[in-house]
C-alpha cells in the first residue's frame, strides 16, 4: 500500500479544510514562483521525465503533448482548457478534487499556463456539478484575491486569468475536441483530427486540454521531483492515481494508490471486499464503463495500470472500477450501458448514431432470451462496424464494452438465446425488417 | 442526443431582468471580443433560472438577439444538451441516475417510487404540481449510488425509504437537505478506512 507521506491529494476526504490558508499548510501554493522561474524548458522537461500520463483516459504522456504547442506566441494567443466534464459512468474522482482539492487544481493551472504560454484558462465543468462549480469559484476568489493568480500571478510576473465554463449534460464534451466546440458555445460533437488542438484548437488558436487529475499533480511533481514520482508505480505507468471503486462492494469509495497495484488489492483492502465475498464476483470493468470488462478469473492477478490492462484487451481509462457481483444479470449490465452511449451519441457518424441503438436493442432483446442464436454473431459484427469508423473514440467506447461481453459471456448469451433464426421457421412475420430473407411464394 | 419535445404553451415574450442583464454581461466578458457566442450556453442557464426551469422558444430568440447569433444555432444547443428543460418541470425536479454503477446498486427501486409517489410517466407534474422526474445518464458520484439530483443538488447514499421520505418533503414544499443519506461527508469507505488516518484522527 502507498504510504500517507507519498500520496499527492492529502486532503481527499476533506479532512483538513479546502481554504487557501488549509491548502498552504499542506503544500500548495508554496515555491510557485520558484517553480516558474526555472524556466519553461524546465517544467516540460521535468514532466517529460516524471512519464506523467493524462489522467482523463487515453493516457497520453502530458509532457509531450505540451511540447506540441508553438514555442513562440505568434498573433493567436494561447488557450489551456481544463476538462472537468467527468461523465464516464463509474467516475468520480475528478469531483471530489474540485471540491475539496480545488488550490492544487488551480495552482496546477499556473504552472501548466506559464509551461505552454497561455494567459487565459478555461475550466470546463459538467453542468450538473454545480455545487462542485460553486466551490471551485469561490477557491478561484481566493486565489485572485491573495494575488496568486490574475495579474502578475504569485509573483511569477505571469498574467493568468482562469473563467468556469459549465457544460450542459452531454457526455461526449469529455471528448477534448467536442468540448472546444462546446466552449465555443456550438453543440458538441467532436472535430476532425488533425489538426490536433496543441495547433489550432479554442478559436483556431492553440490549446491543451488536460483533465482535472492531470493538472492537479503537476505541482507535487515539480515540487517533489520527476525522479520521486516516477519512482512509484511501474515504469512508463508512473505515479498515484485516484481509484473510484463503485458496484457490488461493500464500501465502494474513492482512494489514491500507486498505479499498477492488483485489482483484487483495491477491492479487498480499500473497498471491502466483493458483496457476498470474493467467490461471488461475476465481472469487473476496470476503466469507466467504455472499457471492456474483466472475467474473475483475469481479476484475481490483474495490476491496475495502462499497460497490463491493454495485454488484457481492457484499458485504465478513467480507473472507475465498476465491481458486478454473480446476483447481477451481467447481459442487463452492459444492456444498460449500450443504452447509456445510445443516449449519448452525438448523432454526427452514422455508424456510431445508429450502431449504438441497434446495439442497446439487441442487447435488450438477449437479456430477455428473444434472440436467436446468430445474432449472437452479428451483434459482434456490429461492434466491428463502429469501432474504427468514426470520427471519435465514442464509437469505441461504445463497442468495446459490448465485445468485452461477447468475449467473456458468449456462452452465456448464448445459452440464453438458443433457438433457431425466425428467417427459418418459415413463418410469414411482416415486422421482420429482413422480409427479403422469407421465401415468400409470390417474391 | 436528447429527445426533448418542446412545450405546446409557449409565453410571447421573453426578457432578462436588470440582475440577470448584468449577469449575462458579465459571462460575455469572459471570452474574448466577438467571441460572444461561448456564452451562449451560459445564458440559456440564466434563462431557465429566471423562467421556472424551463427555457421557451422566445427566450433562445431573446438570447440569439443578444448575442447577436442565428437563432436557429441557439435552438441547436439549447435541445442538444440535456440539462435545458424546454417544457415545464416540477418546482423539484428529480433526475434519477439510472446508469450501471447506481442500477447494480438499487436505482431502479428508486424509480419505483417515483412513479408510485410523483407520477406514473416521465416529466409528467405530480398531482399537486409541485414535483416531476425523469431517468438521466450518469451524474458521476457513482461511489455515493444509487443516487438522485433535485434541481441543483446531489441526494447520495439512498434507498427506497428514504427517497419515499425527500419525496414526502418536496410534496409539501419542504427542500430536504442535500448530500449523502448515510451520513458520509465525503468518498470513503466507510468504516473501512486505511488511507489518511493521521489526518483523520487530528
Amino acid at each position: 500500500m502507498l504510504e500517507d507521506k507519498d500520496r499527492i491529494f492529502k486532503n481527499l476526504y476533506n479532512d483538513m479544510g479546502v481554504d487557501v490558508l488549509s491548502s498552504q499548510k499542506r503544500g500548495d501554493w508554496l515555491d510557485t514562483k520558484e517553480i516558474c522561474s526555472k524556466g519553461r524548458e524546465w517544467i516540460i522537461n521535468e514532466i517529460k521525465s516524471s512519464e506523467l500520463r493524462g489522467r482523463g483516459g487515453a493516457g497520453f504522456p502530458t509532457g509531450l503533448k505540451w511540447s506540441f504547442v508553438p514555442k513562440e506566441v505568434s498573433s493567436r494567443p494561447h488557450y489551456l482548457v481544463i476538462n472537468a466534464d467527468e461523465s464516464e459512468p463509474g467516475t468520480c474522482k475528478d469531483r471530489d478534487i474540485l471540491r475539496f482539492e480545488p488550490h492544487k487544481l488551480i495552482e496546477g493551472c499556473l504552472i501548466s499556463s506559464y509551461a505552454v504560454n497561455a494567459h487565459k484558462c478555461y475550466i470546463y465543468i459538467r453542468g450538473e456539478y454545480f455545487n462542485e462549480g460553486k466551490k471551485l469559484q469561490k477557491a478561484i476568489d481566493e486565489a485572485y484575491e491573495k494575488k496568486l493568480i490574475g495579474k502578475n500571478a504569485s509573483g511569477t510576473t505571469w498574467d493568468l486569468d482562469i473563467y468556469i465554463h459549465y457544460g450542459a449534460g452531454a457526455y461526449i464534451c469529455g471528448e477534448e475536441t467536442a468540448l472546444l466546440e462546446s466552449l465555443e458555445g456550438k453543440k458538441g460533437q467532436p472535430r476532425l483530427k488533425p489538426p490536433f488542438p496543441a495547433l489550432i484548437g479554442l478559436y483556431g488558436c492553440p490549446t491543451i486540454i488536460n483533465n482535472v487529475e492531470t493538472i492537479a499533480v503537476v505541482p507535487t511533481i515539480l515540487k517533489r521531483g520527476a525522479k520521486w514520482f516516477s519512482n512509484l508505480g511501474k515504469s512508463k505507468n508512473t505515479g498515484t492515481k485516484i481509484f473510484c471503486i463503485s458496484g457490488n462492494v461493500n464500501n465502494p469509495c474513492n482512494v489514491e494508490e500507486e498505479m499498477g497495484i492488483p485489482l483484487k488489492d483495491l477491492i479487498e483492502n480499500h473497498a471491502g471486499g466483493v458483496i457476498g465475498g470474493w467467490e461471488n464476483l461475476k465481472a469487473v470493468i476496470p476503466g469507466g464503463s467504455s472499457m471492456p470488462l474483466l472475467p474473475k478469473e483475469t481479476c484475481e492477478t490483474i495490476t491496475m495500470d495502462f499497460d497490463s490492462l491493454i495485454q488484457q484487451k481492457s484499458g485504465l481509462g478513467t480507473a472507475g472500477i465498476i465491481v458486478i457481483n454473480k446476483d447481477q444479470d451481467i447481459i442487463k449490465c452492459m444492456a444498460r450501458i449500450a443504452r447509456f452511449y445510445k443516449h449519448e451519441s452525438c448523432g454526427q457518424c452514422t455508424p456510431c448514431r445508429e450502431g449504438s441503438g441497434w446495439m442497446w436493442r439487441m442487447l435488450e432483446r438477449m437479456t430477455k432470451g428473444e434472440a436467436s442464436r446468430e445474432e449472437v454473431d452479428m451483434l459482434m459484427d456490429v461492434t466491428k462496424q463502429i469501432e474504427g469508423h468514426t470520427i471519435c473514440a465514442f464509437g469505441e467506447g461504445s463497442a468495446w464494452p459490448v465485445q468485452g461481453l461477447l468475449r467473456h459471456f458468449k456462452k452465456e448469451v448464448i445459452k440464453r438465446n438458443n433457438f433457431n433464426p425466425l428467417v427459418n421457421t418459415n413463418k410469414n412475420i411482416p415486422y421482420l425488417v429482413d422480409q427479403h430473407l422469407l421465401e415468400k411464394e409470390n417474391a | 442526443m436528447s429527445l426533448k419535445k418542446v412545450a405546446k404553451d409557449q409565453p410571447d415574450s421573453f426578457e432578462f431582468n436588470l440582475k440577470n442583464i448584468e449577469a449575462a454581461k458579465k459571462i460575455i466578458s469572459n471570452y474574448p471580443t466577438q467571441k460572444q457566442q461561448s456564452a451562449v450556453m451560459a445564458l440559456l442557464y440564466i434563462a431557465q433560472r429566471q423562467n421556472n426551469n424551463w427555457i421557451p422558444l422566445a427566450a433562445m430568440k431573446y438570447i440569439a438577439k443578444f448575442l447577436d447569433m442565428p437563432y436557429i444555432k441557439v435552438y441547436e444547443v439549447a435541445t442538444f444538451y440535456s440539462m435545458y428543460n424546454l417544457a415545464p418541470v416540477g418546482k423539484f425536479f428529480y433526475q434519477v441516475c439510472t446508469t450501471t454503477p447506481c442500477m447494480l446498486r438499487g436505482a431502479y427501486k428508486l424509480v419505483d417510487v417515483c412513479k408510485s409517489k410523483i407520477s406514473e410517466k416521465e416529466n409528467e407534474l405530480s398531482k399537486d404540481g409541485n414535483c416531476s422526474w425523469t431517468e438521466v445518464e450518469c451524474l458521476g458520484a457513482c461511489v455515493n449510488a444509487p443516487m438522485i439530483q433535485i434541481n441543483d443538488n446531489y441526494y447520495e447514499d439512498l434507498d427506497k425509504e428514504k427517497i419515499e421520505k425527500i419525496i414526502d418533503q418536496t410534496i409539501k414544499g419542504e427542500t430536504p437537505k442535500d448530500g449523502s443519506y448515510r451520513g458520509r461527508v465525503n468518498s470513503e469507505p466507510e468504516n473501512n478506512r486505511k488511507t489518511l488516518m493521521e489526518l483523520k484522527n487530528a
